[in-house]
């Protein structure tokens, strides 16, 4: 059996609502409210980035049930907002945790780097080249000032540890789907991406959730009927609910993983901390269908059963996804603007 | 600071890990090679050890000088804090208001930026200091 050992996440305390975003840029505060469904969204503290947010949520995940260092034989840290464009974020958290003889390694696809994270952990795991690994999820994305991607573009992340030993979590199947899309992108030295338009919905989100969902689905013999939960990527509060209608899933299998409301897209943090906030309520025996989206585009699909060690697993040795949702600072656009470093100085 | 000293120092500002004295117990943070208290005893015996990252607020004051790199952050709170393994640590304490910090607050070490050598330099990680907000609310259920 391969699937997740324990499981950490962390969000910044700090909070902007997005009426707040609204008011400086003079758009109506129902557009974000009610078009986007996100009332506020999550801000790093001045002193935070990717690997603070990796760092701590690995963290939780180790206070949970601790996993010696030297049997971490692997860390892949998914963002698109490493902290370096050249050093990575995984040499600092081998350095961190002291495991020193993982194969450790950057990822990076828009917002499904995390997800992709997780399949590198548990192919390795699988094949029998490694005992645990570690596959990360962190962002603390940015978007243009005034851009739509301002109301949404938000921060946090969550850490799993994959094995074989005490599988809290199976993971039954993971598919993919990707094809070349080009609803969103940064070129080098940008600082703000770009998004192009009419190829964001239909043809991006939509698309390739469904075909992975559907995927996997057909080959695990399943309906939407057969999940206690669904976590679908969720760059709005809007989108997952209308992807799940197309599936068959209902608002009551959505809301639990459904964080985008109250913390805004977390981009590679959002589908494994969407997972996270139902492990923290799942029982032994829930199955769970996970399905991220990145930008470029893909999607990558996993089919969950929560197993009996659920029981003995120490769940409230760290913070609970909803519990760091509702522990929050709310801040006005001009302290946003200087956590984000967005303050121009002129010499 | 310079590159070779931070990464030199990197293990106990990651993960606070100091030296205990075997002879009489004693935990030193920032890590010490002699005990003072055991001198000559201790030599070449002293432990790694890893403090919990838990304590509590032993002093602190509110900087508002604009001091390098704290632009941004001031008025920021610099803290002894007592850990319940010995040593008085010195940190920062973030994601607080300073009107509400006290003495005997109950913290705990979160690992963060703590410095970035201008725009193009390397970035040092480290601990700092934030309310432990669980004891806090037993704190006062309890009273
Ligand atoms: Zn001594």
């Amino acid at each position: 059996m391969v699937g997740i050992v324990t499981y950490g996440s962390y969000i910044p305390i700090y909070r902007i609502k997005t009426a707040e975003i609204a008011r400086m840029w003079g758009d109506s505060p129902e557009h974000p409210e009610k078009g986007l469904n996100i009332q506020s969204k999550s801000v790093p503290g001045y002193d935070e980035d990717a690997a603070t947010i990796a760092v701590e949520a690995l963290r939780n995940a180790l206070r949970r049930k601790n996993i010696p260092s030297e049997k971490i034989g692997a860390i892949f840290v998914g963002s698109e907002s490493h902290p370096y464009a050249v050093k990575p974020t995984a040499s600092l958290i081998a350095e961190v945790i002291g495991s020193y003889n993982a194969h450790a390694a950057d990822l990076e696809f828009a917002c499904k780097a995390g997800t992709a994270a997780m399949q590198n952990v548990y192919a390795m795991v699988k094949a029998g080249m490694i005992e645990y690994g570690v596959a990360i999820g962190t962002d603390t994305s940015q978007g243009q000032p005034g851009d739509a991607l301002d109301y949404s573009a938000s921060a946090g992340g969550t850490a799993f540890i994959i094995g074989k030993e005490g599988v809290i979590a199976e993971i039954n199947e993971t598919v993919s789907f990707v094809t070349d899309t080009p609803d969103f992108w940064r070129r080098e030295g940008q600082r703000y991406p770009s998004h192009g338009g009419r190829f964001t919905g239909e043809p991006a989100y939509f698309k390739h959730i469904i075909s992975a969902a559907k995927l996997l689905m057909e080959k695990m013999g399943t309906t939407a009927k057969d999940y206690d939960y669904v976590v679908f990527h969720q760059p709005n509060g809007k989108f997952p609910y209308r992807v799940g209608k197309r599936l068959g899933f209902t608002k009551e299998q959505i809301d639990p993983g459904l964080l985008t409301p109250y913390i805004g897209n977390t981009y590679s943090g959002a589908t494994p901390t969407g997972l996270s906030a139902v492990l923290d309520i799942s029982k032994p025996g829930d199955r769970i269908l996970a399905v991220s989206f990145g930008s470029g585009a893909g999607s990558d699909a996993f089919d969950i059963t929560v197993t009996e060690e659920m029981e003995r697993f120490n769940r409230d040795a760290a913070p609970k996804v909803w519990d760091m949702i509702k522990r929050a600072k709310y801040i006005d656009y001009a302290t946003y603007l200087k956590f984000r470093r967005m303050i121009v100085e002129v010499d | 600071m310079v590159v070779p000293r931070f990464w030199r120092e990197r293990r106990y500002r990651y993960n606070l890990i100091g030296t205990r004295c075997p002879e009489c117990g004693t935990v030193y943070f920032p890590p010490r090679n002699v005990c003072p208290k055991c001198g000559r005893k201790s030599l070449g015996k002293m432990e790694e050890f890893q403090l919990s990252g838990e304590g509590k607020v032993y002093s602190y004051t509110i900087v508002h000088q604009n001091v390098l790199g704290f632009k941004y952050q001031k008025p920021y709170i610099m803290a002894i804090i007592e850990t319940p393994e010995g040593p008085k640590i010195t940190g920062q304490i973030v994601d607080v208001e300073p009107e509400k910090v006290y003495i005997g607050m109950p913290v705990k070490a979160v690992f963060r930026r703590i410095a970035e050598d201008g725009k193009a330099g390397i970035i040092q990680y480290g601990y700092k200091f934030v309310p432990d907000w669980n004891k806090m609310e037993l704190e006062k259920e309890g009273t």
